[in-house]
């Protein structure tokens, strides 16, 4: 029995796949020409967020979970990669594994704990936990306390390729970055990610049909917060400091903005609003205190009228999936 | 002057009432968090920034107005609760059919700009409020010395607590409210305008916010960032009692607060993580929290 709404169905997946990989190709282009036109430094910063965000956004877009917290993650993996990399003398590449992997074994901790509660008392316990965390970043010795770590040196990759030289650091982030939203999105297109979207959708209804939902919820938590740690370490070795600016609970406020004004749960929402987010902070920083003005009220208008955020709007627009 | 536990025990009870000062507070915010979140279903992130608005208004009036403490305490908690009811008008209005989520958006939006524009005019530094002349000075209690400010603190915010509790579980207003909470469309047939108390109730959370700013200020410095040092851990005190109970949200709060003194005597360098690590605990046992019902 092949009617045209089977044969559409068929042919659906192709053509949003289509879509997907012109504006893959559209943005891999745009990130190779960029270093010519814009400041590395800016995009490099940019790029790191474009992680964190798509790393939320597994989260909350895939599996419905709002982590107010993710500060938590980013912040004590860049401390961990900055303290490896300077204290322990290690190479870049090995400084970022450990970053990421101390973002996951915290995430493994507070993903327990949380996903104990849904909705908003989950949102509640991720921003405490956060906070914890912060208290103690500002009272160890291995985080410099109100210092940071500075100067962090950024090595040579492999012991070849020196990133002092910030083209070199350009094409080692470009890659990093690429992998990391790859996996994303095979994440995403995954078996396991369709079972995520179900929780998101119905969860008692996922429970009834078998599958144990706290352990799909605490993976996706676990990938979430070491993708978010990958984030934070790459941004350590780029600028080479680990600061309380980036486990302060503003960090995990900007990370769920970036991805409000992109788009929630969209592929490429996430990047867009790094991207929007980190240069209106470029160009506002002159004037102080308005940012925090300026964020809250992109935060009210994008709950009151664009829900969809910038490519969610777009791909309504356009009738795709982006 | 004896010891307990090897701490001299004027120490001891120092930390204790300023525990129990800490917990009036806590017990003030977390009790409006919970008064809102029973009628809109919204977590308002901006309570925070609304107890900071509370202080600033009260140091304002003393400032260019001239308008001293005992008035502020009255005008203040309407003025901010008048704020409330706009934000609830032109925003949390149209959030209702959405998920819950998008509130603790927006108002997390409010939140930063209400502390951008405090921080843009007042700088991150305190602002000095005096307490009121009736209130200066204290009583020796033979174990300890005990300010009268404080004293009024602890006092009054337990009236206002226990105030509140009756007038929502012991008023037929209370009973619309409470009834309004389980099942609006029904109390909407029987001719109460719920629209309206879901406005008043979350005025009424707010000016809690505000009074609760107001007694704080002479006791802490007026600060553009007070309301999101304390909102954080009030949150972790909401998921400590659960939301179901107004009188859980007070006990709750006092609770934490004398916790929180008495680690400050045996155990100082966790003094200001012990409500998150006991917040940790109860979700492990009770994940519904001590006087929640499971969600």
């Amino acid at each position: 029995m092949t009617s045209a709404a089977d044969t559409a169905a068929m042919r659906l997946p192709r053509a949003t796949d289509r879509s997907l990989a012109v504006a893959a190709v559209a943005m891999i282009a745009c990130l190779i020409a960029a270093p010519f036109v814009l400041y590395p430094v800016f995009l490099m910063k940019a790029l790191c967020f474009a992680v964190f965000a798509c790393a939320f956004n597994l989260l909350i877009g895939y599996g419905g979970l709002l982590s107010f917290g993710h500060a938590l993650y980013f912040g004590w993996a860049s401390y961990l990669a900055a303290y490896a990399a300077k204290s322990w003398g290690l190479p870049p590449e090995l400084a970022i594994l450990i970053g990421t992997a101390t973002a996951a074994m915290l995430g493994v901790i507070a993903g327990a704990i949380a996903i104990r509660r849904q909705g908003i008392y989950f949102a509640m316990i991720t921003l405490a936990l956060a906070q914890m965390m912060y208290l103690v970043a500002l009272r160890v010795k291995l985080t410099g306390g109100e210092d940071g770590i500075q100067d962090v040196p950024r090595g040579h990759l492999f012991g070849t390729f020196d990133l002092n030289n910030e083209t070199t650091m350009y094409v080692f982030v470009l890659v990093v970055v690429l992998a990391a939203f790859f996996l994303i999105y095979r994440i995403i297109n995954s078996p396991f990610g369709e079972v995520l979207k179900a929780i998101r959708e119905n969860e008692q209804r996922a429970v009834s049909l078998g599958y144990r939902t706290d352990r799909y919820k605490l993976i996706a938590f676990v990938l979430s917060a070491a993708l978010a740690g990958l984030a934070g370490s790459l941004k350590t070795i780029v600028f080479q400091l680990a600061s309380l600016t980036d486990v302060d609970w503003t960090m995990s406020g900007e990370v769920v903005l970036m991805t409000l004004v992109g788009g929630l749960g969209t592929v490429f929402g996430p990047v867009v609003g790094a991207f929007f987010i980190v240069a209106m902070e470029n160009y506002l920083a002159p004037f102080g205190q308005w940012v925090l003005v300026i964020q809250g009220a992109i935060f009210v208008v994008c709950v009151l009228v664009f829900r969809r955020g910038i490519i969610g709007e777009l791909a309504h627009w356009l009738r795709v999936r982006l | 002057m004896f010891e307990i536990f090897g701490i001299p025990s004027q120490a001891l009870f120092a930390q204790l009432l300023l525990g129990l000062i800490n917990g009036s507070f806590y017990a003030l915010l977390s009790l409006g968090l919970a008064v809102i979140f029973g009628m809109l279903n919204i977590i308002n992130f901006t309570h925070g920034a609304q107890y900071m608005m509370g202080a600033f208004t009260a140091y304002m009036l003393l400032r260019y107005f001239g308008i001293g403490y005992w008035a502020a305490l009255v005008i203040v908690p309407i003025l901010i609760g008048a704020t409330g009811i706009v934000i609830e008008r032109l925003f949390l209005q149209r959030l209702r059919k959405l998920d819950h989520l998008y509130g603790l958006l927006l108002t997390f939006g409010l939140a930063l700009i209400i502390e951008g524009l405090f921080r843009n005019y007042y700088g991150s530094s305190g602002q000095p409020y005096d307490m009121p002349d009736a209130l200066r000075g204290g009583h020796n209690l033979g174990f300890m010395f005990l300010p009268n400010y404080r004293a009024w603190v602890i006092a009054f915010s337990l009236v206002v607590c226990f105030g509140t509790w009756f007038l929502i579980e012991r008023t037929r207003l209370g009973s619309y409210l409470r009834a309004a909470t389980e099942n609006p469309t029904l109390v909407r047939a029987f001719g109460i305008n719920v629209p309206r108390m879901v406005t008043l109730t979350y005025g009424f959370g707010v000016g809690l916010a505000g009074l609760a700013g107001v007694m704080a200020a002479p006791i802490y410095n007026v600060s553009p960032q007070m309301g999101s040092d304390v909102i954080i851990v009030v949150f972790a005190v909401v998921v400590i009692g659960g939301m179901g109970s107004i009188l859980g949200a007070i006990l709750t709060g006092f609770a934490l607060g004398i916790v929180e003194g008495l680690t400050k005597v045996f155990f100082p360098e966790a003094s200001n993580t012990v409500i998150f690590v006991i917040m940790v605990i109860v979700l492990f046992i009770r994940p519904a929290g001590l006087f929640g019902r499971s969600v």
